[in-house]
């Protein structure tokens, strides 16, 4: 496995993400920055120094997803007018949606935990970019229809089942595209028991799995009578997945830390 | 002042049905008082009490004949009509409406009761918008007309509807659109202030009958807690508002002294009103009368001011519309010793199943002596408690003997077990994580009446879930798909992957699709504008237009085609349509010919009305005839499967290498052929001589063909479901086939999955076992065909049709038949499933022979089997090969199956005890309570049918197997 350099990255992931983020997200870049600058590094790092310090930067990338989740709860209310995560559901959901995504691509793009294949020509990484987005798209209508078949309704609030999809689709299979690359197979190999190749495949089955079971969970409130805002579908099973993503994005370092002894990887 | 009063009449919610119910399946117990009370909130509100006082007055009726059961004798004149077919919309109103004209224009009654029933017959069979309701209702109002034109000047005309209807034309529920009913008041005389029509007065029903019995002259009766109403008292013929103000007043102190003492009377019988109300109640009673008395000394004297009248009438009223609050918050009495008994024996009887099931598989566990220490113990236990109860001074409740005896029995039990062997406490857990927290999903959704109302979606939603997590279970471990860590995979297993992975998947999706397929035919607890039920659920009869009911028609025939020859496709495939058994005579023709007398039914039922009058005698001949003999059919069918059951075709000497080859036809011409026939000739003696020997020594096999033997088993039961499928069937209304149909095929497609993920045998002779995941994902299934049949656990949702279904006249008076016609209609998914759990056992090893082309299982008679003969795919043989597991794996099965039902019933019954003051308690916990206990008890019969046809088929296939190597020897 390929080691990096955590110089390397925070340069460029400063100068990338400073265009878009507002201020306060310059601000958790910057706490960013200060936790990679005391990441230790070396020409080659050994065993359980290099277990540790990629949980530490699994950490610190998780924990910033979840700081910029937290932030799209309020920050598009100094822009938008009447904007609340109840109320204007399907505008936070995009926004949320957007951002997760966004923060996803360009923080694996940095990072990079996973080597990047041999061939790194650009008409190669247009095709890959091109087999992402289709595998997106596909994954957001099988989300779709798996919701439906779970008894949303067919036609009517077609929308919000949708959007429900697509951020289903961006806890789920965008962070495979960004780590495994347009590859089902890896996809599938990583979903076994013993497919993971490297945290970051644990960190990924773990964060999957969380956001499905939110989801899961989001379903419950509905049926019942306590008439809330947020019992309307599909923000129970939205908000559900959300927090399910931001558990797993907590709960993986940890568990990974808590069983770093136990895992142990085959090189592919 | 006006002729006519236009009133919202507010009917009264009936407990009767739970009460009646109620006695026996529980603690809970209403009052006395109460049933008698209720009664007469049915029909007319009159009817329990009024008849009954009005003994000086002459009556007259004329209608429905269950008055007749209700007040023999009470009548002066009475014309019954017989009323109990719900089908009949004419017979009762055009008897009425023969003699109430000449009736009117005498003049030797008081009170003349007209009980029309036809427009409630017609809602129950037609719906609220259908043409015929029109003619209805237009007979109605015609009636009316002729009615108020004959009223004489000194008569009050009272019309009231006893209740409202749904959309669906049923009623008994309390939604809004069922309890509210008009009444309609006129008088040839002004009588009446003035009321808005726009909005009406709203009236519970409970107040007709003080307000009838004072204009009568009569005592209010004793038992009534309703209150007069005043509008219809007026003054002595002028418009003074004083007089009037006075009658009124008069009338609501002799109503007020009426439930006065009532109460008084009732808190003597029973103490179970609240003593501080009844003191305030009390108080409030002899102000108000002692202020009327100031009244009549006052208006003796001089003015009396109508301020003060008004005064006293709404504390009189004060005081009438608080006792009777107080009366119906009271009046559901519970007994918590009842409760307390019933659950701890339901939660033991649970426990020793989870347990018992656990020890089936260690068969050399010594049940005979436990069995006898526990029943020592029980006895001991129950006695113990007995001399308890006594002791205390508390009567001997049966319930609490026999939970204290279970108890004891169930400790005593445990205590034997832990001495035997140092289990831990796994054997208290039913299966693996994923099941606990599905059961505890499924139990403690039942403590919410949201969650009970929302079950229809809940329990699916759970079997998705199940379906789905058992695949990307098998995905986790690497089974589903192969080529992608081949390396932590052994070979085999792979291979078995390869073939595996693309089927689960796709049995998933239709399982998937099947679960919201079934979702069309819903019914709503109530009538809500949220929720709206399947207009599919509707009979054919109901529709109205000719294209789409014939197209309706053909979807349901083509369903019952689907079914017999899904039926006979699956039996052909496995071998078992070869034989020339009865059972498969039956299935080849007789199951045609049930779908036949089935859709001569449905064509029959829908189109009665539109029947040319000549045949009109035939069609109800037929309709009457066709659902009996379909009936008989099935009756036939399951007697010639116990009969018979073993559906296997011998073939003596089908094996190859008994044929002697001869190419030519004709004497041998040739050397050549002489060499090559003698030969042939030589080995084919040798082996008869072989044979013959074999006979003493028993050691050579000697091979015969028989097909289907690998599935003697399932298709037994296969058989008997699909025979049992079609009088269901027809108990339904039409279209709730197709939802049938889904139901086959989704149950056919989860033990497919069941079969392909959780456990092939694997050519292991030992134990064997059905997992809990299979088991709960069956009872899952059982619950949720339950509501895709269009059924809810609630009195207003039963088919109350089904009871019609071949006895269109109606049964008299035995009510045993149409019970067991509505409980099959109810409870046909939970008979069809426990009927059909043995399947969940036989499934796996009938899979096991899909892989081979080859139907057959080529068995040997001698002890050995050839080395090429152990590559077929002995199936369900293998069971047989080892009965002692056999057993055990289906008493295993029956003990899990039980527990899942059962501890479902325990949620319910813990729901409903606990929850007992809750506000839905009679709307939502104690109907489901009721369901479910019910549903448990068919289903627990159903199993016990189902497990003993599995053995029935044992039994005859060990006799066949007998038989077989006797014929054979000989």
């Amino acid at each position: 496995m390929k080691i990096l350099r955590p110089k390397d990255v925070k340069t460029k992931g400063m100068r990338q993400i400073n265009v878009r983020g507002g201020s306060q997200r310059v601000l958790a870049l910057c706490l960013l920055f200060v936790h990679f600058e005391s990441l230790p590094y070396g020409e080659r790092l050994q065993g359980s120094t290099m277990k540790d310090a990629d949980i530490k930067r699994l950490f610190y990338v998780h924990i910033f997803c979840i700081v910029s989740i937290i932030l799209t709860t309020f920050i598009p209310s100094f822009f938008l007018e009447d904007f609340s995560v109840l109320e204007t559901h399907l505008t936070w959901l995009c926004i949320c949606s957007m951002c997760v995504a966004i923060i996803n691509v360009v923080l694996y793009l940095q990072v990079k935990p996973n080597p990047s294949s041999k061939r790194s020509s650009i008409f190669h990484k247009i095709s890959r970019l091109l087999k992402s987005c289709v595998y997106f798209f596909i994954s957001c209508l099988l989300f779709h229809a798996i919701i439906v078949l779970y008894g949303a309704p067919l036609i009517e609030l077609m929308l919000e089942t949708f959007l429900f999809a697509v951020i289903l689709s961006t806890f789920t299979t965008l962070p495979c595209l960004c780590l495994l690359g347009p590859n089902i197979k890896a996809w599938l190999r990583v979903f076994t028991r013993n497919g993971a190749t490297s945290i970051w495949d644990n960190s990924l089955q773990i964060t999957t799995m969380s956001s499905v079971i939110g989801a899961w969970l989001g379903a419950f409130p509905i049926p019942l009578d306590w008439e809330r805002p947020w019992q309307v579908w599909p923000i129970s099973c939205t908000l559900g997945a959300t927090f399910g993503y931001m558990a797993g994005l907590l709960i993986s370092p940890v568990w990974i830390y808590r069983n770093r002894k136990q895992l142990t990887y085959k090189s592919r | 002042m006006l002729k006519a009063l236009v009133l919202l009449f507010l009917a009264w919610v009936c407990f009767l049905f739970y009460a009646g119910i109620g006695l026996f399946t529980s603690g809970f117990l209403l009052t006395r008082l109460e049933l008698t009370n209720h009664s007469s909130c049915q029909e007319l509100p009159g009817k329990g009490t009024l008849v009954g006082s009005g003994r000086g007055r002459r009556v007259v009726f004329m209608g429905d004949d269950t008055w007749e059961g209700l007040f023999p004798g009470a009548f002066s004149q009475a014309f019954f009509f017989p009323s109990f077919n719900v089908k009949d919309l004419h017979t009762v109103d055009n008897g009425i409406l023969e003699h109430l004209y000449p009736t009117m224009d005498r003049d030797d009654w008081d009170l003349l009761i007209a009980h029309f029933l036809g427009v409630d017959h017609c809602g129950h069979k037609h719906g609220p918008h259908h043409p015929e309701m029109a003619k209805k209702l237009n007979q109605m109002d015609q009636m009316l007309q002729t009615l108020v034109e004959q009223l004489e000047n000194d008569t009050l005309l009272v019309v009231a509807g006893d209740h409202g209807m749904t959309e669906t034309g049923d009623h008994g529920g309390d939604s809004k659109p069922e309890v509210m009913a008009a009444l309609f008041l006129y008088s040839p005389l002004p009588l009446f202030p003035g009321a808005s029509l726009k909005d009406p007065e709203v009236v519970p029903q409970v107040n007709l009958v003080p307000t009838l019995a004072l204009l009568l002259g009569l005592p209010i009766p004793f038992g009534n807690i309703g209150e007069v109403m005043v509008d219809l008292f007026s003054g002595e013929g002028d418009t003074q508002p004083l007089a009037t103000a006075l009658a009124q007043a008069s009338a609501y102190h002799l109503n007020a002294q009426q439930v006065s003492r009532f109460l008084h009377a009732y808190s003597l019988a029973a103490q179970d009103l609240p003593p501080e109300e009844l003191q305030h109640l009390q108080n409030l009673f002899s102000s108000a009368s002692s202020e009327y008395e100031q009244l009549l000394d006052q208006l003796k004297t001089g003015e009396v001011r109508e301020a003060d009248i008004q005064a006293l009438i709404s504390q009189l009223r004060l005081f009438l519309r608080g006792a009777r609050t107080a009366c119906t918050e009271t009046w559901a009495r519970f007994r918590p010793a009842r409760m307390i008994g019933g659950t701890i024996l339901l939660a033991s009887t649970c426990l020793l199943c989870l347990i018992t099931s656990r020890l089936t598989s260690s068969p050399d566990f010594p049940f005979h002596c436990l069995l006898l220490r526990a029943v020592v113990w029980g006895l001991a236990g129950a006695v113990l408690l007995a001399g308890g109860l006594m002791a205390a001074g508390i009567g001997l409740e049966p319930s609490l003997l026999c939970a204290g005896s279970a108890a004891t029995s169930l400790i005593a039990f445990l205590w034997a077990l832990k001495s035997r062997e140092s289990s831990s406490m796994t054997v208290f857990l039913p299966g693996p994580l994923p099941i606990l927290v599905l059961l505890f999903l499924r139990s403690a959704a039942l403590f919410s009446d949201s969650f009970v109302v929302a079950e229809a979606w809940a329990a699916p939603f759970l079997l998705r879930s199940l379906s789905l997590f058992l695949v990307a279970q098998l995905h986790w471990e690497g089974r589903l798909l192969v080529g992608v860590s081949t390396a932590c995979l052994s070979s085999p297993t792979a291979s078995l992957a390869r073939r595996e992975g693309p089927r689960a998947l796709g049995l998933l999706v239709g399982l998937l699709l099947c679960v919201r397929l079934s979702i069309l035919f819903h019914r709503c607890p109530e009538e809500t504008p949220v929720c709206q039920s399947s207009p599919w659920l509707a009979p054919l009869a109901t529709m109205a237009g000719g294209q789409a009911k014939n197209l309706w028609y053909g979807a349901c025939l083509g369903t019952l085609g689907v079914l017999v020859l899904a039926v006979r496709f699956w039996l052909r495939r496995c071998g078992n349509l070869n034989s020339p058994a009865p059972p498969v005579l039956f299935v080849r023709w007789g199951l045609p010919l049930m779908a036949l007398g089935t859709a001569a039914h449905w064509a029959l039922a829908s189109g009665t009305d539109e029947a040319p009058p000549r045949l009109q005698a035939l069609v109800s001949g037929a309709v009457v005839g066709l659902p009996r003999a379909v009936l008989a059919l099935a009756a036939i069918g399951l007697g010639l499967l116990l009969w018979q059951p073993v559906t296997v075709l011998v073939k003596t000497g089908a094996s190859s290498s008994n044929h002697i080859i001869v190419p030519f036809v004709g004497p041998p011409a040739s050397q050549a052929d002489l060499d090559y026939v003698v030969p042939q000739i030589y080995r084919r003696m040798q082996e008869a001589l072989r044979g013959k020997l074999a006979r003493g020594g028993g050691q050579t096999p000697l091979a015969l063909a028989a097909y289907g033997l690998g599935s003697v088993y399932s298709a037994a039961v296969v058989t008997a479901l699909a025979l049992l499928a079609f009088p269901l069937l027809l108990l339904h209304t039409e279209r709730i086939s197709l939802a049938f149909l889904i139901l086959f095929l989704q149950s056919f497609l989860l033990l497919q999955l069941l079969a392909t993920a959780v456990g092939t045998p694997a050519g292991s002779p030992g134990p064997f076992s059905v997992p809990w995941l299979a088991i709960s994902a069956w009872a899952l299934t059982a619950t949720q065909t339950f509501y895709s049949t269009g059924h809810q656990p609630v009195f207003p949702a039963i088919h109350w049709n089904a009871a019609f279904v071949g006895f269109t006249e109606g049964h008299g008076s035995s009510p045993v038949l149409p019970a067991l016609l509505v409980g099959a209609n109810t409870f046909a998914s939970h008979l069809l499933f426990s009927v059909g759990c043995p399947l969940l056992l036989l499934w796996p090893f009938v899979c096991e022979g899909q892989g081979s082309t080859k139907r057959k299982k080529t068995l040997a008679s001698g002890t050995e089997v050839g080395g090429e003969k152990e590559e077929e795919p002995l199936m369900e043989m293998r069971l047989r090969d080892s009965p002692h597991h056999f057993n055990a794996a289906l008493l295993q099965l029956g003990l899990k199956y039980l527990f899942i039902l059962g501890v479902q019933v325990l949620a319910c019954v813990l729901a409903a005890s606990i929850l007992r003051r809750h506000l839905m308690v009679w709307k939502v916990f104690a109907p489901k309570f009721i369901f479910e206990a019910v549903g448990f008890v068919v289903s627990s019969l159903g199993l016990l049918l189902g497990v003993a046809l599995v053995m029935w088929v044992d039994r005859a296939v060990g006799s066949w197997f007998k038989q077989l190597i006797l014929s054979q020897e000989r």
